[in-house]
């Protein structure tokens, strides 16, 4: 099977620091993948470099088998590949329907902008997402929202989008019990619609509980790739992680 | 909390025009109280029309450029720059006014453009590169013309002159060129992906870059709106005076950045309003011809112009402080 991305042997520096040392993943059709790694192993950098925020200073990158160019993160949305940033990248003082629409807003020709459009769908979206309260509408600025909230806005741009692929960078970090199993809940959704989903966590029972496959990162590098058959526990996963992060290689 | 209803919900959402509506009311009480016979005579708001389009083609772009958390000061130079083209275009290259027209404006948006790169690929402070253009480019001006005016009387017998500034039922015509401006302004404000690109940049650049948005050519748009603006005003003024002169524009540096706060756009930027921005305008023009209407001496011109500067800030601080 194709796989929807593909990194080969990326490589990024920040001045004398390898932030990713020649590392390679993909993602297929449907699947659910764990990206996993201590604070500083790279996660944020190598999700940022996969979607085009920043550009690798050597490597491959392959979208559904065609090696792209001056990938950026506009490129990244036309390739139907969503991200839900770590900060969620929302404009808080903007309203939800302005930040769910930001960037791929719906126009009319020279650049007029859909509005009553946006805004019919974005309150459609937002109650679709769980937001029941009357007080909160597309209109709302997304800086009076809770932090479980406006995660919903950033997830629900997502949805709009209708991607092939989904990145959830900690996307349960701060949230409720209730507010993390809606986020899990989506992404069984994404996965049962056959869309792919990759999902990065510090909590290594979150990521084992809705992931399929893991990769491992340490230090820039990917050490591990891993499928449910080879860690049957949360716990055998992070036997592996300890042996080989924390133990072995050190 | 109880759900806003439609009226404290449109007060709500429109707070920051109303007030700066507020603000000009005021002041225009107090002038027609203290001088209604200088206040009620059509012809004195007539005189002030003249001048309100040259603020209001100002402060409408530089609200763009605060809403995205940059500021131009260079607006002043290149409203003499484009002014400078358009007369120099028709004295001496003998360019058709229309055409002069065309070319001055093109010379201040690509002035904008120059500003705009200066700031986004030199990856220096707006402040600080506008500050250096605004003198910059005033000197080059002053070299160029080795300080002496340019003058274009012959240009009041052309189609455009009336059109541009000539009277409709007393009112100068460039009035209704403004009110044009305005309204084109508000759409791409408010319903444009640029204005739209302008609001989330100058609210969080790093999320509108992640999310597409190309941050960089929206600060360049920016600059390039502001200099097409600053070149509207300046050839409007050339207009109006039949005359370009090298320090002209310089007098508005102040006065549009005043227009632009008492408006009611804050400084943090990723919010902003165009029609505060017209009351604000209405306030600064009114400011200073009505102290002097009221019958005070003109040294309490910039005295009156920094008070209700203040006094319209501390009152906006009550719409809030940035929603983070």
């Amino acid at each position: 099977m194709e796989p929807i991305i593909e990194l080969k042997n990326v490589t990024k520096k920040f001045g004398g620091i390898t932030a990713l040392d020649s590392a390679s993943l993909h993602v297929d059709k449907g699947e659910v993948v764990g990206l996993i790694g201590d604070n500083g192993a790279g996660k944020s950098t190598l999700i940022k470099t996969l979607v085009g925020v920043y550009k690798p200073d050597n490597g491959e990158i392959i979208i559904k088998g065609k090696k792209v160019n001056n990938w950026n993160t506009k490129k990244a949305r036309e390739a139907k590949i969503e991200t839900v940033f770590q900060d969620r990248a929302l404009t808080p003082q903007q309203s939800i329907v302005w930040n769910i629409f930001m960037g791929k807003e719906l126009r009319h020709p020279f650049g007029f902008i859909k509005v009553k459009e946006q805004i019919k769908e974005a309150n459609k979206i937002i109650r679709e997402i769980g937001f029941t309260s009357n007080l909160i509408d597309a209109n709302s600025p997304v800086g009076n929202l809770s932090g479980g909230e406006r995660q919903g806005v950033a997830i629900a741009r997502a949805i709009y989008n209708d991607a092939d692929l989904i990145i959830l960078d900690e996307p349960t970090t701060a949230l409720s019990l209730i507010e993390t199993q809606k986020v899990f809940d989506f992404v069984n959704n994404v996965k049962a619609k056959g869309r792919s989903v990759l999902f990065i966590g510090h909590n290594i029972f979150h990521v084992f509980d809705i992931s399929d496959r893991f990769i491992i990162l340490d230090r820039g590098q990917v050490i591990h790739k891993l499928d449910k058959n080879d860690v049957k526990t949360p716990e055998e996963l992070i036997k592996v992680m300890k042996d080989t992060v924390i133990g072995g290689k050190n | 909390m109880k759900a806003k209803t439609g009226l404290t919900s449109y007060l709500a959402d429109n707070s920051r025009p109303l007030s700066s509506f507020f603000y000009f009311a005021f002041i225009m009480t107090i002038f027609f109280v203290a001088a209604p016979e200088v206040f009620f005579a059509p012809k004195f708001h007539q005189a002030v029309m003249t001048t309100l389009p040259m603020i209001i083609f100002l402060v409408i772009p530089l609200v763009f450029v605060v809403t995205m958390g940059e500021i131009d000061l260079s607006f002043a130079s290149i409203f003499g720059f484009a002014a400078w083209v358009f007369a120099g275009s028709i004295k001496y290259l003998g360019f058709d006014p229309f055409l002069g027209l065309l070319v001055g404006i093109a010379g201040g948006a690509g002035l904008g453009i120059f500003m705009g790169c200066l700031v986004v690929y030199g990856r220096i402070s707006s402040l600080v590169a506008s500050l250096g253009a605004l003198f910059l480019i005033r000197g080059f001006l002053f070299v160029v013309s080795d300080s002496k005016s340019i003058t274009i009387i012959a240009i009041r017998e052309h189609w455009m002159y009336p059109l541009l500034v000539g009277k409709f039922y007393g009112f100068p015509m460039q009035i209704f060129w403004a009110a044009i401006f305005v309204v084109i302004a508000y759409y791409l404000y408010h319903r444009h992906v640029f204005g739209i690109h302008v609001h989330h940049v100058g609210d969080n650049p790093d999320s509108a870059a992640q999310m597409g948005v190309n941050v960089d050519l929206t600060r360049i748009f920016c600059f390039m709106y502001c200099g097409i603006g600053a070149g509207i005003a300046g050839i409007f003024s050339t207009l109006i005076n039949f005359t370009w002169w090298p320090t002209q524009g310089f007098g508005f540096l102040l006065l549009a950045i005043a227009g632009v706060f008492v408006g009611g756009t804050p400084t943090w930027g990723g919010v902003g309003t165009i029609f505060g921005a017209v009351f604000g305008s209405g306030v600064i023009a009114y400011m200073e011809t009505g102290i002097v209407a009221m019958g005070w001496s003109g040294l309490w011109r910039q005295f009156f112009n920094g008070l209700i500067i203040i006094l319209a800030l501390l009152g906006h601080r009550f719409h809030g402080n940035r929603i983070r």
